[in-house]
């Protein structure tokens, strides 16, 4: 698999969570209560059994807990990284109705999935070989967990992507504070471990091979593909150069390099957890002022509360109900010029203010892609998402789909999970037909 | 003010906690640093004909991430010369004049107990122990438990002891016996002013399951030590309390074994020790502890309107009998307080798997409910739970009144019907 180099971009951070060493996870793992029928469980979209792994973690059974993550969600390693859990799992950790720190499950997650990684243990073997064959049409989490379980069930697997670089915003989107590419890369290969994966990259489904031609080839199809290009906020100026779309600079940051050291304004447009990650990476990057420019309060931004708090203690500034109308200067942007909104989000008028910037960053979302195959029949699309029911079936024959494309952009962990849950529904399909 | 002076069988000390004879009362040195840091007195590590001893001696086992919770030894007596040590007791008396040193003891023959005793008092001791409960090496030579374990051996040699001192007599018992009773009443026939109790447990700490040896590795090879610690306070609890409820016995006790903090002391002394001896947790952690056992105790003897030990020594003796007393009919179940409640269920699988299956988890709610036509009012709920006074045991008036076992077979008295046993 094609490996990236250390003089990108990325390479200047170090993780915000560090690693637990192996006393500090004892201790940790030693805290926790082993509750039964855990919230923390309930809070997880794979449902890991976290008091069992931590409890292995806690007697020195570090290859039982490296499996019981991973035999529940095959990114394990990824999402001790990137998941939310301050929203999830250490949200949801009792100890938080005690006034006592929950526990560190990320962190503990983290350690057992390294050391397993670290000593090479494999937990997962392919099924015997059935005959059945699925094509994965896009190479981010959801394809690579749904391949994974297929394989598992012994069905072959073909993942295509039309990039050159496998793991979908786990390699291209994570906030490399959080985890670096090289990391999703070390996971894809894990995960392809397996065997029996056949990827192809730099191919893109639809136009060669076609819908048809997939369909022909293959006995079941998950569409996993993602979402698309930045949204453009679609107001005068932004041909200007040193105006970008979120996404596509933070790609380019964890895979080559981007100049930003030089940057005295950045600006940053955009309430939800992009716009919150890309503040943070501009600030570890160099730019010597960040503001996050935002129209509406911050008790109503999307991004959650503890990565702004992170954010705002790295030195961001934030303009809170302020609209960008417009992009000023003459090759370059030099500025943006707003207008304040009021408590509904509309801007009022006569209120107009210029912010200085000579980096804007437009993190207001990404393009649903549900269009590549909205003319496919009995397919059906929602504003751009791809509808699926509850096993991830797009109401098409031998269509499963899961996600960013399907549920419009949720987390890593909802991706791995929602590709595991198709590969389930894709093999009792799959059995059946074979009974049928 | 309250006084916690003490008063063992004679022995008298400014509080009443004593080192134990261990390690840490190896040396002049170490017992008067302990007296500098607050301890009332001292039983000086046991002193006969000097040892070779091993490396290592000690052994420590863990429990969920804590450390030492229970402790072993395989360490013997004293290595160190007679004459150095009688000379550091005559220094330390000395210099401390109010604090008690007991020397411990333990030799063979009627006149080595004859000439140690004589020496022993003549650098200065309060009173004697004698060792009667080491429970390795020791005993292999016909010494410590092997002593303790044989009630006629015992009174006879602690009458030896008793006839050549002039201080008083304390019998350390081992409580490596089926019924620590007899041997009590053993150094009190032979007629020793008090008793010390526990020695340590005859143990295997554990095993090295890499290399298949037990701990504490000597080169390959391991032997059973002296178990010891805050896990075996509760041994310690029931023969303290086994003698100080024995109506024959009279003598005093100096309550040993898992003694950590003054809690653990005032448990001891409510079930009648007179002093405490301590020797792990000062392995652990250091003479310093004492400072915090004076003034817990002191504390807890101010809020409970003790003036003196002797106010509090054996008040929960009385509440401590045989099974058969017990009532009945006496009928509790558990409440959870579900403002308290922090939802970890942990009660429900602990009744769902140890007890009764009478927890139940509740639909759209974290908080658990008890059956109560089921609960046993066993405890084990509010045991786990880890909220303090979440769980509670309340009782309940069934109608039944007051009916033991003992009532219930001599007297027919009827019994409430019994729950969850179909």
């Amino acid at each position: 698999m094609a490996r990236i180099d250390d003089s990108r971009s990325e390479c200047v951070f170090d993780d915000f969570k560090g690693p637990l060493t192996p006393e500090q996870a004892v201790i940790e793992a030693n805290r926790c209560l082993y509750c039964h029928d855990a919230p923390c469980v309930t809070a997880c979209p794979t449902a890991i059994e976290i008091p069992e792994f931590i409890r292995k973690i806690s007697t020195g059974n570090l290859k039982g807990s490296a499996k019981t993550i991973l035999e529940a969600n095959i990114h394990g390693m990824s999402c001790a990284r990137v998941c939310p859990v301050e929203v999830l799992c250490v949200g949801a950790c009792v100890h938080n109705h005690q006034g006592v720190p929950p526990i560190q499950i990320g962190k503990l997650q983290r350690y057992a999935t390294d050391v397993a990684y670290d000593q090479g243990w494999r937990f997962f073997e392919a099924g015997a070989a059935t005959g059945k064959s699925v094509a994965l049409v896009g190479a981010g989490p959801a394809s690579l967990a749904c391949a994974h379980e297929l394989r598992r069930f012994g069905h072959a697997c073909t993942i295509y992507d039309k990039r050159a670089v496998v793991g979908g915003l786990n390699t291209t989107g994570v906030a490399p504070y959080k985890m670096r590419a090289d990391r999703s890369l070390d996971e894809v290969e894990w995960i392809l471990g397996i065997g029996g994966i056949d990827v192809r990259t730099g191919v893109e489904v639809g136009r060669e091979p076609s819908w048809a031609e997939l369909e022909e080839q293959h006995d079941a199809i998950f569409l996993g593909f993602g979402l698309g290009v930045d949204t453009p906020l679609d107001i005068p100026g932004e041909e200007l150069s040193s105006i970008y779309g979120a996404v596509d600079f933070i790609e380019r940051m964890k895979l080559a390099k981007v100049a930003v050291s030089s940057v005295r304004n950045a600006v940053v447009i955009g309430g939800g957890n992009t716009a919150l990650d890309t503040v943070r990476e501009l600030l570890g990057l160099g730019a010597r002022t960040v503001t996050l420019l935002y129209r509406g309060t911050e008790a109503a931004m999307s991004g959650y509360a503890h990565e702004w708090e992170a954010a705002r203690i790295d030195g961001a500034r934030a303009l809170w109900q302020a609209q960008p109308v417009e992009f000023l200067g003459k090759d370059r942007v030099e500025g943006v010029r707003c207008l304040r909104v009021d408590d509904d989000k509309r801007p009022v008028a006569g209120t107009e203010f210029d912010v200085e910037a000579d980096l804007v960053l437009i993190a207001i979302g990404q393009a649903k892609l549900g269009g590549l195959v909205g003319a496919l029949p009995g397919l059906r699309v929602d504003r751009g998402r791809i509808v699926v029911d509850e096993h991830g079936y797009c109401g098409r024959p031998k269509y499963w789909a899961g996600g960013d494309c399907a549920n419009g952009g949720k987390e890593v962990v909802n991706a791995s999970a929602e590709g595991k849950r198709a590969a389930r529904a894709i093999h009792q399909m799959l059995e059946g037909a074979d009974h049928g | 003010m309250v006084d916690i002076s003490a008063n063992c069988g004679g022995i008298r000390s400014p509080n009443p906690f004593w080192l134990a004879s261990a390690p840490p009362a190896n040396s002049g040195g170490q017992i008067q640093r302990a007296f500098d840091h607050g301890w009332g007195g001292a039983v000086w590590k046991t002193l006969g004909q000097p040892i070779q001893n091993v490396s290592s001696r000690f052994g420590g086992i863990d429990y969920r991430g804590q450390r030492n919770i229970g402790f072993n030894n395989i360490e013997l007596i004293t290595d160190r010369p007679l004459e150095s040590n009688f000379r550091e007791i005559y220094d330390t008396k000395k210099k401390y004049p109010k604090h008690a040193i007991i020397v411990s003891l333990m030799v063979e023959t009627r006149d080595e107990w004859r000439d140690i005793i004589k020496r022993s008092i003549d650098a200065g001791a309060d009173g004697l122990e004698l060792n009667f409960g080491c429970p390795h090496g020791m005993c292999e030579r016909g010494m410590g438990s092997a002593v303790g374990q044989e009630p006629k051996v015992n009174a006879e040699i602690t009458a030896w002891a008793v006839e050549y001192s002039t201080v008083p007599v304390l019998v350390k018992l081992t409580p490596n016996v089926a019924n620590v009773v007899p041997h009590g009443l053993a150094a009190q026939k032979g007629g020793a002013h008090g008793v010390s109790l526990i020695n340590t447990i005859k143990s295997i700490i554990g095993v090295d399951i890499e290399t298949y040896v037990p701990h504490p590795l000597v080169d390959g090879r391991s032997t059973n030590g002296g178990y010891c610690g805050a896990a075996v306070k509760p041994i310690a609890l029931h023969m303290v309390g086994a003698l100080a409820r024995e109506p024959e016995f009279k003598l005093p006790i100096s309550g040993i074994g898992g003694i950590t903090n003054w809690r653990d002391a005032v448990e001891f002394m409510l079930l009648g020790s007179s002093s405490v001896q301590v020797c792990t947790e000062v392995m652990l952690r250091g003479f310093r502890i004492v400072e915090d056992m004076i003034e817990g105790l002191t504390d807890y003897m101010e809020r409970k309107g003790f003036a003196t030990l002797d106010d509090m020594i054996g008040k929960a003796v009385p509440n401590f009998g045989e099974w058969g007393e017990l009532d009945l009919n006496f009928e509790t179940v558990a409440k959870i307080d579900a403002n308290k409640c922090i939802g970890c269920n942990l009660c429900v699988v602990a009744c769902d798997d140890g007890a009764h299956q009478c927890i139940h988890p509740a639909a759209g709610s974290r908080v658990p409910v008890v059956d109560e036509s089921e609960c046993v009012g066993c405890n084990l709920c509010k045991i786990v739970c880890p909220v303090p006074d979440c769980i509670t045991m309340t009782e309940v008036d069934n109608g039944y009144t007051r009916a033991s076992w003992n009532d219930h077979v001599a007297q027919g008295k009827l019994l409430r019907p019994k729950k969850a046993s179909h």
